[in-house]
């Protein structure tokens, strides 16, 4: 009796995991497939790699130019983009979703311009000559504020005092790329050209308003030396292809296993389902990226997530065929093929290991999904499986026919 | 079945295809063609695949827009079949080069929606990157994977002849990206790493076995490399044959770049099977004699 609860209680979890698998949780459909995050192979999109000209800048210049990036996919409104430092003089920009990719790569190509401009638009003071900009803590006379404190060079400083003495009193407009990024007002004629711009400031928007400004003046160029850019169709057909290539190639499987397997392969089918359902989940949940190798990696990870299980069911056979009763035969296969799956599989993770270390981009993804696949194929195989076939031979299924024995 | 008595038509199988590869690697090299077919990730170079959408012809309309705004007369311009498709790959070109062009050919077909289904760009520096830590990543998955077999077998022969149907595996699938002039691309990297991991998996379980049945069943090397490969055979044609029914869904049913990463991994797939039954333990089997016979000579 105990046992049929069991294979009905691990038969309930798996249903479970297959409905969270298909339809999440909650309103955003966490835990879903529909939740996972898909790559600029398949969902289209953009992916482009700068590189700074010259020598290595420090990092809060390459701060500064993620800063400016980020500026202006806001502006365009490509609010899903990732902008990223790759090395120490690599920017990597990825742009989801787009339909036209040129389009993406020019806008965010052309160089940054900062402005300073009186209340009439004209143009008093630029970028380049700004020396540096730092977000830190100033004494306004009411206790410490944040604020952004700016430094210019000598043209700079001639060019400022000369505009804050014809704007005392009116606002001067700070633009980036023609966006307003703040318009402090002038108090007082500045003349060794260090100024300080205050407003309504936390520390940390202080500390990018003085990225986004730096940015306005970066010392190094950027060059792009990788641009992919996939159009959203081509991307959504390969993803769909290679579902239905899943889906039908799992069913295959399924039959195949019972076929073969008779009752052992009802019991593998029943861990494989949670094992797809499993790799769902866990993709969904850790927002890894899928991309189209990561659904080949998971694609060949069902085909050998079955091979833990046929390597126990050919040790049951042999076990039931040495004269052991049912029960101590699903015990000592068990433990006889244990040692076998666990050095093949360690030594697969070692490679999904060195890849996800080594590798970049898609070839990471990659990496994890076959990483994901393989811990969770073991888990699976090791336990599920186990629990089940001791329960369906504690429940009187106890013919020998039923695991691949002779009659 | 005697494997190891065959062991020799089994090798001389494996070499004579290995042979082929390099045999058409020097042919390829000797063209002009390249060694191998290096996508534009590894070799540098721009590519586009842009939907036209109308019947054209590419020497009148699209090759002279090439030579014109890409600059590049040695265009390799293939049409995709069953489409009004092109895909037009060139030496590396920068990004206003390519807007220009791309306006030009929507101009000269009077197209304004977006034609670009895809636009990738390589400069030949992260092109040599991307192809060196390529390497570096399967030399050193080999080596990692190498040196544990060593520890858990407790024997440098086992792990040894792992490896060494692992770099069969390994040019075995290069013989099929020569043979197909199949583009080497990230992709590539994927497939052979896959297979690396498939094949050793395939040749531990063997070798599983060999370690459990030298303890119990004893005899000869020959005798126990018999048993152990008809014990595991079995359980070794079934995984193939559920993981090629998964690879061979993919190649069916998968869109050309999916195709592109089926293929070679069907491939992978019948020869990691091939060279655990018929490469590892006969390699190992030779290993040990080997050893046998330098330590009885010195």
């Amino acid at each position: 009796m105990k046992s049929v609860l069991k294979i009905l209680g691990v038969i309930f979890l798996i249903i479970l995991s297959v409905y969270v698998a298909y339809f999440g949780v909650g309103e955003k459909k966490v835990f879903a497939f529909s939740h996972i995050r898909l790559g600029l192979d398949l969902q289209g999109g953009v992916s482009i790699v700068y590189e700074a000209e010259g020598e290595t800048p420090d990092p809060s210049d390459m701060a500064a130019a993620v800063a400016m990036i980020q500026v202006r996919l806001d502006k365009e409104n490509y609010t899903e983009a990732e902008v990223a430092i790759e090395g120490d003089r690599r920017i990597r920009v990825n742009i989801p979703g787009v339909e036209d990719p040129q389009e993406a790569i020019n806008s965010i190509g052309a160089t940054a311009l900062l402005t300073f401009e009186d209340i009439e638009g004209n143009v008093v003071l630029e970028g380049k000559n700004i020396k540096s900009a730092v977000g830190q803590l100033v004494d306004m006379g009411m206790g410490n504020e944040p604020a952004v404190s700016i430094k210019l060079d000598d043209e700079g400083t001639e060019a400022f005092k000369v505009a804050t003495q014809a704007n005392i009193g009116n606002p001067i407009i700070i633009k980036l790329d023609g966006e307003i990024i703040s318009a402090p007002t002038v108090n007082d004629v500045i003349r060794n050209g260090e100024s300080i711009i205050s407003g309504s400031f936390t520390e940390e928007s202080a500390r990018q308003l003085a990225n986004r400004i730096e940015a306005g003046s970066l010392p190094f160029a950027l060059t792009p030396v990788s641009s992919s850019g996939v159009g959203a169709k081509l991307g959504m057909d390969a993803f769909n292809a290679s579902l239905k290539a899943g889906a039908i190639g799992f069913f295959v499987i399924l039959i195949f296993m019972i076929v073969v397997y008779r009752m052992s392969g009802v019991v593998a089918d029943i861990a494989l389902t949670l094992y797809v359902s499993l790799i769902i989940i866990v993709l969904s949940l850790i927002r890894s990226t899928l991309t189209l190798p990561g659904i080949a990696g998971i694609i060949l990870s069902i085909g050998m997530a079955v091979d833990a299980n046929v390597i126990i069911f050919t040790r049951i056979k042999e076990e039931i065929r040495a004269g052991k009763s049912i029960r101590s035969a699903v015990d000592s296969g068990f433990n006889k093929a244990l040692s076998g799956i666990i050095d093949g599989n360690v030594t697969t993770l070692i490679a999904s290991f060195v890849l996800y270390i080594l590798g970049s981009g898609i070839i990471k993804s990659f990496a994890t999904t076959l990483g994901i696949g393989i811990v969770l194929s073991m888990f699976t195989a090791l336990v599920v499986t186990r629990i089940l076939l001791r329960s369906f031979v504690a429940a009187g299924l106890q013919n020998p026919v039923l695991y691949g024995g002779a009659k | 079945m005697n494997y190891i008595r065959s062991k020799k038509i089994f090798f001389a199988i494996s070499l004579i295809l290995i042979l082929i590869c390099f045999t058409m690697m020097g042919i390829n090299y000797v063209r002009g063609k390249g060694i191998l077919n290096y996508d534009i990730e590894f070799s540098g170079g721009s590519i586009l695949q842009l939907d036209i959408k109308k019947e054209f012809s590419v020497p009148d309309d699209i090759l002279p827009l090439v030579i014109e705004y890409l600059g590049d007369d040695s265009a390799v311009i293939q049409l995709v079949p069953n489409t009004h498709q092109v895909l037009i790959t060139t030496k590396t070109t920068n990004a206003k080069l390519r807007t220009e062009f791309v306006d030009q050919v929507k101009h000269k077909f009077d197209l304004t929606e977006n034609i670009i289904l895809l636009e990738d760009s390589y400069s030949p520096t992260i092109s040599k990157e991307i192809q060196a830590n390529a390497m570096y990543a399967i030399i050193l998955g080999s080596f990692l994977m190498l040196i544990y077999i060593w520890i858990r077998f407790n024997d440098f022969k086992f792990g040894a002849a792992a490896v060494i149907a692992l770099i069969h595996d390994v040019l075995i699938m290069l013989f099929v990206y020569v043979v197909f002039r199949i583009p080497i691309n990230n992709s590539f990297i994927a497939a052979i790493l896959t297979i690396i991991g498939y094949s050793i998996n395939d040749t531990i379980i063997v070798f599983d076995r060999i370690r459990e049945n030298k303890k119990v069943i004893g005899g000869s090397d020959e005798n126990i490399i018999n048993v152990s490969i008809s014990q595991t055979l079995t359980r070794s044609i079934n995984t193939s044959i559920t993981t090629l029914i998964m690879v061979s869904c993919l190649y069916i049913f998968g869109t050309a770049s999916v195709k592109e990463f089926a293929f070679p991994l069907v491939i992978g797939v019948l020869s990691g099977t091939y060279s655990s039954i018929f490469i590892a333990s006969p390699v190992w089997f030779e290993l040990r004699k080997f050893a046998r016979k330098r330590a009885t000579t010195t």
